[in-house]
């Protein structure tokens, strides 16, 4: 793991800062279905690679960001605001 | 060639010469009864048991790198049943049965050593929870007590007992638990599996599953194509990625979880001890090291390695425990890749291809599975259903709602 998390609203800062959630996933409609909801709770792609994921800039600005790292080498490609990806999917 | 005081002796006489490797090194034959992927501790063993006690002989055991080089050889090496749930507890026991005879099963030293192991606990709450998992344990004849701080105290003087945040009010031991030489397991298991006529091909990694009308016909590999009737997967850590060959998404994600080693010591914990109220635990290897870990890093990883913050963690959560620690340098640290299941509990089952087997998911819980894990597996290969003991180990009871989900926690992989 990387030891610096590129904070869109902070800059470069320690891992130590920041909290881990998991898999960056969209959330399906409340009636999407049993087997989308079973997707999204239970199953996963588990990459070997490029990853999404959630992690809380706990001891920094306590805002949520989707990071994008390698689950092989552990690179961080960049990180944006949770918001950020929201407004671009709509 | 069957080890013996007597055969060190004799073999010593004629200067070690006349030793043989332990198992051969075939060329893969065009085909095979049943093919594991993944020479580990658990692959090994399910080629073991199906062989000496399922009569299937014509197997091979296919592994990417060398035997013992993934996570058989980088846990800390600890053997205990004290599960809670009777979906688990009961192949947990099978499983330290087998290991309580192993070492005369295979003629081969793998070290076990049952000194105990034994979980403290810091509260009242915590001493219920405890009571409980005691008398569950019990109620399926396994071995429990509940120390109070007095007895702790007699075992573990060196604790801090009055620690001001967590002070240490008893614990609960299975004395029958300890812990094994880990790649002894590996090599032994090989040299049992060798002997009775399975084919273990190492440096041979599967790259693809060839399916022909729904059923698999074999695997492609470095070493070319192998067929086979049955093929069966143990790749704890790289689950999802051999999954993914046959279409499958798994309930699994991939962590790296790590561990560490102390320099040598004189004679100073005869015990597994786990912290309860941070993530901790350590016992001494023969050797005079401290072996000790504590929690997952968080995030999904097939790096083998890990970050510093999750070091500093795990020896502060120590030091907290034995302040005595503060002074002991640390050798080495490694990480190894786990399977992270949804509900924390393991999977060995069929799958939507008929011949296609699981054995996926087993969490921090590996190695001390690895003898139960290898002889349910092995059951479920060759008689098509699941030994009782893992017949809740089934991969749709995300999708049923029947999880075994010992810490009830729910679908968060980086907590179980």
């Amino acid at each position: 793991m990387a030891s610096l998390i590129p904070c869109p609203h902070c800059g470069q800062r320690p891992r130590e800062e920041f909290t881990v959630k998991g898999a960056a996933l969209v959330r399906p409609a409340a009636d999407a279905g049993r087997n989308a909801w079973l997707d999204y709770v239970y199953l996963r792609d588990n990459p070997r690679g490029r990853y999404d994921e959630h992690w809380h800039h706990t001891s920094g600005c306590r805002r949520w960001l989707v990071v994008t790292r390698d689950t092989a080498t552990h690179e961080i490609e960049g990180a944006r605001d949770t918001a950020a990806r929201t407004e671009t999917v709509e | 060639m069957r080890y013996s005081a007597f055969s060190i002796l004799l073999n010593g006489l004629r200067g070690n010469t006349a030793w043989k490797p332990a198992w051969r090194a075939p060329k893969p034959k065009p085909h095979y009864d049943v093919i594991i992927v993944g020479g580990g501790g658990h692959g090994l063993a399910t080629a073991y048991y199906l062989a000496k006690e399922f009569g299937i002989r014509n197997v091979a055991v296919l592994e990417k790198a060398y035997i013992g080089s993934g996570n058989v050889g980088r846990n800390t090496t600890i053997i205990r049943s004290n599960y809670l749930l009777p979906a688990n507890n009961p192949f947990y026991e099978l499983s330290l049965k087998l290991w309580e005879g192993l070492e005369q099963d295979l003629n081969f030293n793998a070290m076990i050593s049952q000194r105990g192991v034994l979980n403290l606990f810091h509260s009242d709450a915590q001493r219920d929870a405890y009571m409980r998992r005691g008398n569950a344990m019990r109620l399926h004849g396994v071995d429990a007590d509940l120390l109070d701080r007095t007895k702790v105290r007699q075992m573990l003087p060196f604790l801090d007992f009055e620690n001001a945040r967590f002070p240490i009010h008893g614990g609960l031991i299975q004395r029958r638990g300890g812990t094994a030489r880990h790649d002894g397991v590996a090599w032994g298991y090989a040299r049992g599996a060798d002997s009775m006529g399975v084919d273990i091909i190492q440096e041979c990694e599967v790259t693809a599953i060839r399916r022909e009308n729904g059923k698999v016909t074999g695997v492609e590999t470095s070493k070319g194509f192998i067929g086979c009737s049955k093929l069966a997967v143990a790749v704890a850590g790289n689950s999802s990625q051999v999954a993914a060959m046959a279409d499958m998404r798994l309930p699994i994600e991939s962590h790296v979880l790590q561990a560490f080693v102390s320099e040598g010591l004189k004679p100073f914990i005869d015990c597994v001890v786990t912290f309860g109220a941070g993530h901790f635990y350590v016992s001494q290897s023969d050797k005079g090291g401290l072996v000790f870990g504590g929690d997952m890093d968080g995030y999904n990883s097939y790096a083998q390695r890990g970050n510093l913050s999750t070091v500093e963690h795990v020896i502060e959560a120590g030091k907290a425990m034995i302040p005595a620690l503060s002074r002991v340098r640390v050798l080495r640290s490694w990480g190894g890749i786990v399977d992270m299941s949804m509900d924390g509990t393991p999977i060995i089952d069929r799958t939507h291809i008929d011949n296609l087997y699981l054995n996926a998911g087993w969490c921090y819980g590996g190695f001390k599975a690895t003898p139960g894990s290898g002889f349910c597996f092995a059951h479920l290969i060759a008689r098509n259903e699941p030994h009782a003991v893992t017949r809740e180990m089934r991969l749709d009871r995300f999708e049923r709602g029947y999880l075994v989900d010992e810490k009830g926690q729910g679908a968060q992989p980086n907590l179980h």
